[in-house]
């Protein structure tokens, strides 16, 4: 990884963090409603495993803020899309657990756990009929690991030598299910051994993580069919909102608290790549501004005018019947 | 025009459309070397290839989601579910995924695929082979449901459906596929509109797929009976359906009846009765009659398997006492 990527990787750690709690803020006073899913903690994941994958195609879950704006997507439309104005990456439709902008080959923002997996193989099969450079990232929790949808998808994208990268984040806990007591085991890559090569890496390094999708990647398009990494983290926050996360000790939450993935990128930054102090000041000062305009923005925005209720249902109106 | 079988229709629509687009593919179970278990796609994988007449596991989830993820990647995807009891393996992907990607998107995500519906009772294959789902599927917002009733209608609007940027759940009747009839290959078709099948003055029997057959085998003995003409529509489009040809032949008769094989507990008709009890309430003479399937799974044994469905005599004997009761 040179410099400038790590930086912009470490600057776009600390934009998700800020607009992470920025949302949380505006949903305590009402702005931002319905199931807010925060990402707190798992910023080196989801960041690096965006900046890593630029020759393909992401599908992702409902956990998606920092993802997209680490993808491309502007801090703005997202943090519109959660307040619902009409300048949100998707107009207000989807909300929190719906960002989609396929000219940044981002596909959400799919909130059916493991539903968005067929999709995903599917649009792997679609690259392998294209003969595209392009190959396919589904990203989903340890709790999609145990539904159909996902032993159909690793059964299919083997079978067929698809280019897809299959990334579960594995933080634990399916809500306030602890993985452990409907699995039979932690580690969630062994249900996807017989299928395709796995890998493991710790998903609070963002250097890791970057080097292990950089490989994926790397892999994945040259034909040798699909591939699994397991990237263990934690998330700080409760599943959403509304989740009081009576079910994990607070001694639980410190040990994953000191593995912070930021203080370890910023070392990072420092110690291998000479970054100063008052340089990382300033990096994270310019988070913060583009977080403070994001809310900005999306206070100011206009809402959607109800006569848009049926807009984009359909590309092809009916005008008889 | 040519003659030819609903299959055939099917088949030629599918060939057509893949001749004119290399992106367009069809996947499901035993379509390709096997040519499809109603032979639908028989022959098409010698001239297109396994790469476009795409083998799939047993899997209807990963069927019909794998074609939403063909289709965001640029293809044309022809998912084929091999009969609709299966389906329900799959609508998770057609109502979640299928049906809200474009508008949850707004607008950024266009899905251009048809998913592909055999179903209706067949002949003794008992209670998970032989059900309808049109009730289900159009109760959804966000895809176009077809049902073809004849071959004409199968080849046109299937290829119409293809065309279309918009999902489509085509469904198709598994009796009708060796159904002969004629198609009119250049005439223009508008899939979203009904067919009139048989004019007539003084009740309008609307249906739709296997029924419309069954209607017209049951129209000489009511108009014999009754001394009443009757006219036939075939709604051909579900949802949207074609309230424009409705609303012209009811005001003209005053009279309807809404003829369907699925269960008559939240079945299709349902609906039809319900929009023309809201916005032709005056224009009707007499309450509507629904003759629809029992509310109960579809039996094995042909001659409770019979009694589980409408047939062109009991079609006759409702219409002709439902006439006597309401002053037909």
């Amino acid at each position: 990884m040179d410099k400038l990527t790590a930086e912009e990787i470490y600057y776009t750690m600390a934009l998700g963090r800020k607009f992470e709690y920025a949302a949380k803020e505006h949903y305590m006073t009402g702005e931002i409603s319905g199931f807010l899913h925060l990402d707190i903690g798992q910023e080196a994941l989801s960041v690096a495993a965006m900046k890593a994958f630029d020759h393909g195609d992401v599908f992702t879950t409902y956990r998606e803020h920092i993802m997209a704006i680490a993808r491309g997507i502007e801090p703005k439309a997202v943090m519109a899309e959660l307040f619902g104005k009409k300048t949100g990456v998707s107009e207000g439709r989807g909300g929190s657990m719906h960002l989609f902008d396929p000219s940044h080959f981002f596909y959400g923002g799919d909130a059916i756990v493991g539903g968005h997996l067929p999709n995903a193989v599917g649009c792997a099969y679609a690259r392998k009929f294209q003969e595209s450079e392009h190959g396919v990232m589904a990203v989903f929790g340890d709790g999609a690991t145990n539904g159909g949808a996902f032993f159909e998808s690793l059964n299919i994208a083997s079978a067929w030598k698809l280019p897809i990268l299959f990334l579960c984040e594995n933080n634990r806990y399916a809500i306030g299910t602890e993985i452990t007591r409907v699995a039979p085991f932690l580690e969630q890559a062994k249900k996807a051994e017989p299928y395709m090569p796995t890998m493991e890496v710790d998903g609070n390094d963002a250097v890791a993580v970057y080097e292990a999708i950089k490989e994926a990647q790397a892999y994945i398009q040259k034909g040798h069919g699909p591939l699994f990494i397991e990237a263990f983290t934690y998330r700080w926050e409760g599943h959403s909102m509304s989740d009081p996360g009576s079910y994990r000790s607070p001694e639980e939450i410190e040990i994953w608290k000191r593995r912070d993935p930021i203080e370890r990128m910023k070392t990072v930054l420092k110690e291998r790549y000479g970054v100063s102090d008052a340089q990382i000041e300033a990096l994270d000062q310019k988070a913060q501004t583009a977080v403070d305009e994001a809310v900005a923005f999306a206070s100011e925005s206009p809402e959607p005018e109800v006569s848009e209720l049926f807009e984009h249902l359909f590309v092809e109106e009916v005008t008889h019947g | 025009m040519a003659e030819m079988l609903y299959r055939e229709a099917l088949n030629r629509a599918i060939d057509e459309c893949m001749a004119a687009d290399p992106n367009v593919v069809m996947l499901g179970e035993d379509v390709g070397l096997y040519g499809g278990s109603y032979r639908v796609s028989e022959g098409l994988v010698s001239k297109y290839g396994e790469k476009r007449l795409i083998d799939t596991p047993i899997a209807e989830l990963s069927i019909v989601g794998n074609a939403i993820g063909m289709a965001i990647g640029g293809l044309r995807p022809i998912a084929e579910i091999m009969t609709a009891n299966f389906s329900l393996l799959a609508f998770d992907q057609i109502i979640n995924h299928m049906a809200k990607y474009r508008y949850m998107s707004a607008g950024k995500l266009t899905l251009p695929m048809v998913v592909r519906f055999p179903q209706g009772v067949s002949k003794q294959l008992a209670a998970q082979h032989s059900e309808s789902y049109e009730q289900m599927l159009s109760a959804v917002p966000g895809i176009r449901v077809f049902a073809a009733g004849d071959p004409n209608y199968a080849y046109h609007a299937l290829k119409k459906a293809i065309l279309m940027d918009d999902p489509v759940v085509f469904i198709e009747h598994e009796l009708l596929y060796n159904k002969k009839g004629e198609v009119d290959l250049d005439a223009e078709v508008d899939p979203f509109k009904a067919r009139i099948v048989k004019e007539g003055e003084d009740l309008t029997i609307v249906s739709y797929l296997k029924m419309v057959d069954d209607v017209m085998a049951a129209v000489p003995e009511i108009e014999k009976q009754t001394g009443k003409s009757c006219e036939v529509i075939d709604l051909q489009s579900l949802n949207p359906f074609d309230t424009g040809t409705l609303k012209a032949s009811i005001e003209k008769t005053g009279r309807l009846v809404v003829v369907e094989e699925d269960h008559k507990m939240g079945g299709y008709g349902a609906q039809v009765v319900s929009w023309a009890a809201e916005s032709l309430f005056y224009a009707l003479d007499a309450a509507p009659l629904r003759i629809a399937g029992e509310n109960v799974p579809i039996p094995y044994n042909r001659k409770l398997e019979l009694a589980s469905i409408p047939t062109p005599d009991k079609i006759a004997a409702k219409i002709i006492e439902w006439g006597a009761n309401n002053g037909l």
